[in-house]
């Protein structure tokens, strides 16, 4: 899933200072599920700025709504009619979600409310840890389904640093080192020799160095 | 010096010579007098040079600069070179420009995290990996291409380094890593600080039953200790170093004002010892901001006079 992190409210204020009347709109898919912008967490924070702005003696209106997903026009367009309603709108769907709103409403500000952080998995209840950088050209069968390009803190590609203890990264003592699970997975799946291959330096074209990438499926366009 | 000219350390090495390699790093300052001045304390005790390249990730006179400085007072720089802060189409061309200023050795690194320095805000490249250099720099010397498969117009022929830490988890990946790095491209090897006498022997071990100790040059680190407290610093904060228990209660067990005498004996009796073991071709002593120490240190092993560039040339 795509983790996001809502914003603090004191940044949130400063952002919908403008605004007399807002929607604040939340995403019932990915971040939803990190406790970012679901049905419930539109509902937090727009208590949470109401008193805020209030305790500055200032007055904001805030509507409230859900979609299933603010990255999809089919979804999107159930808040048509609330966004005409209002000067703006406070997003809580990741930066896909805030410029497909934007891409579809022109003329009204849309504003972000969370920042979006990485894709990951759900660890254990209360912790999220990144797990793919979307690089665009997946090595993850080499490594025992390890990603060393999103999990090494230097990308690297050939091997660990000399630099982690007890499986742990050296930048991070919290973080375990990716190679060091890569190399636990690979002892138990029988397939250590996959280290001793050199990997090419990698091919960036597949990742955002080349710009914005798209992805064409001619059998399904219409 | 000519661009055909070769590296003294890969004449002392080749021909079956006891290396001695120094380093030094560069200012964080414009001063070319701060170089010179640490050179001129290994001058006539390093065969070669170690300059650092931004070490601990904090800005200072750039590696290329300080090497050319160094090679001024006669001195043969290890120009390092991380894959930290440049991408590949940099790392290349710095290559080809510090080949024409006179440097032959280069060390290929990945470079200490920016998160240790003092800009942690800063945007690491690592477009390539220390491994990737290492085969960068060997295909641009042995087959006169750069990355692209272009036929450079002069190649630089570099001398190719590289680090390998024997005491780094998870110690039996350690020489895994070590052959991959000879076969992308490594012909020395310069190793993290040895303390831990018996892990390096160990490590060296199953480098000679693999073989690797016939590929490449290993020069084993020293870095004399100050103080107990150093001792103790490192054990503990510094990442991949492996500092026994034994050596802190023996920095720790003489008064203060004689701890750095101690740290020197130490380190004289690794050097002592790893001169015995089968493989290990030189040392390399990193003595971080004492560099005055490193010619007591080199005479007192034994190891003057180094050998002349004249009585070396091929």
């Amino acid at each position: 899933m795509i983790v996001a992190e809502q914003k603090s409210i004191a940044e949130i204020k400063e952002i919908v200072a403008p605004y007399k009347k807002i929607l604040l709109l939340g995403c019932g898919t990915c971040v939803k599920t990190c406790f970012a912008g679901g049905e419930d967490d539109v509902a937090v924070m727009a208590s949470a700025l109401r008193l805020a702005v209030k305790m500055e003696g200032r007055d904001i209106e805030i509507e409230e709504l859900t979609v299933e997903r603010q990255c999809e026009d089919e979804f999107i367009q159930e808040s048509a009619e609330a966004i005409a309603r209002n000067e703006s709108v406070l997003s809580l769907a990741c930066g896909a979600g805030v410029q497909a709103l934007a891409r579809r409403f022109k003329t009204t500000p849309v504003l972000p409310g969370v920042n979006t952080t990485f894709m990951g998995v759900l660890e254990k209840p209360g912790l999220f840890t990144e797990e793919c950088a979307g690089c665009g050209d997946c090595k993850l069968a080499l490594f025992g389904g390890v990603c060393p390009f999103t999990r090494c803190a230097k990308k690297l590609v050939n091997g660990p640093c000399g630099g982690s203890r007890k499986g742990k990264c050296e930048v991070n003592p919290d973080t375990d080192c990716a190679w060091h699970l890569i190399i636990e997975r690979l002892t138990a799946l029988g397939q250590m020799n996959n280290l001793k291959v050199y990997l090419p330096p990698k091919n960036w074209c597949a990742s955002l160095s080349s710009g914005p990438r798209k992805l064409i499926r001619e059998d399904h366009e219409i | 010096m000519k661009t055909d000219s070769i590296s003294r350390l890969q004449s002392i090495l080749s021909g079956g010579g006891f290396a001695v390699t120094a380093e030094c790093g560069p200012p964080r300052g414009a001063d070319p007098e701060v170089v010179r001045k640490k050179g001129q304390l290994l001058q006539g005790c390093a065969d070669a040079v170690n300059v650092t390249d931004n070490q601990t990730a904090i800005v200072r006179m750039s590696s290329i600069a300080a090497s050319v400085h160094l090679l001024g007072l006669g001195l043969e720089p290890v120009m390092q070179m991380v894959t930290r802060d440049r991408n590949r189409i940099a790392l290349q061309s710095d290559m080809l420009g510090a080949y024409s200023l006179g440097i032959r050795n280069i060390l290929c690194l990945s470079g200490d995290h920016q998160s240790f320095g003092s800009q942690p805000d800063a945007l690491n490249v690592f477009d390539i990996d220390s491994m990737n250099l290492l085969r960068t720099v060997k295909d641009m010397r042995d087959d006169g291409s750069d990355m692209s498969g272009f036929a450079l117009k002069e190649p630089p022929r570099m001398f190719i380094g590289a680090a390998a830490n024997p005491f780094a988890d998870p110690f039996e990946y350690r020489v895994i890593r070590l052959a991959k790095k000879i076969e992308a491209g490594a012909d020395f090897i310069q190793t993290q600080c040895v303390y831990n006498m018996d892990r390096f022997k160990q490590w060296m071990k199953m480098a000679r039953e693999e073989g690797l100790t016939e590929k490449v040059h290993i020069l084993a680190g020293v870095t004399p200790l100050k103080s107990a407290g150093m001792a103790r610093y490192m054990s503990q904060k510094v990442a991949g170093m492996d500092v026994p228990e034994h050596l802190i209660q023996r920095m720790s067990g003489v008064p203060k004002e004689k701890a750095a005498d101690e740290g020197l004996k130490i380190c004289l009796e690794t050097i002592a010892e790893l001169s015995q073991i089968d493989g290990v071709h030189g040392v390399h002593i990193m003595a971080i901001e004492w560099e005055e120490v490193v010619r007591d240190i080199v005479a007192a092993a034994g190891l003057l006079p180094r050998p002349q560039q004249d009585a070396i040339k091929e």
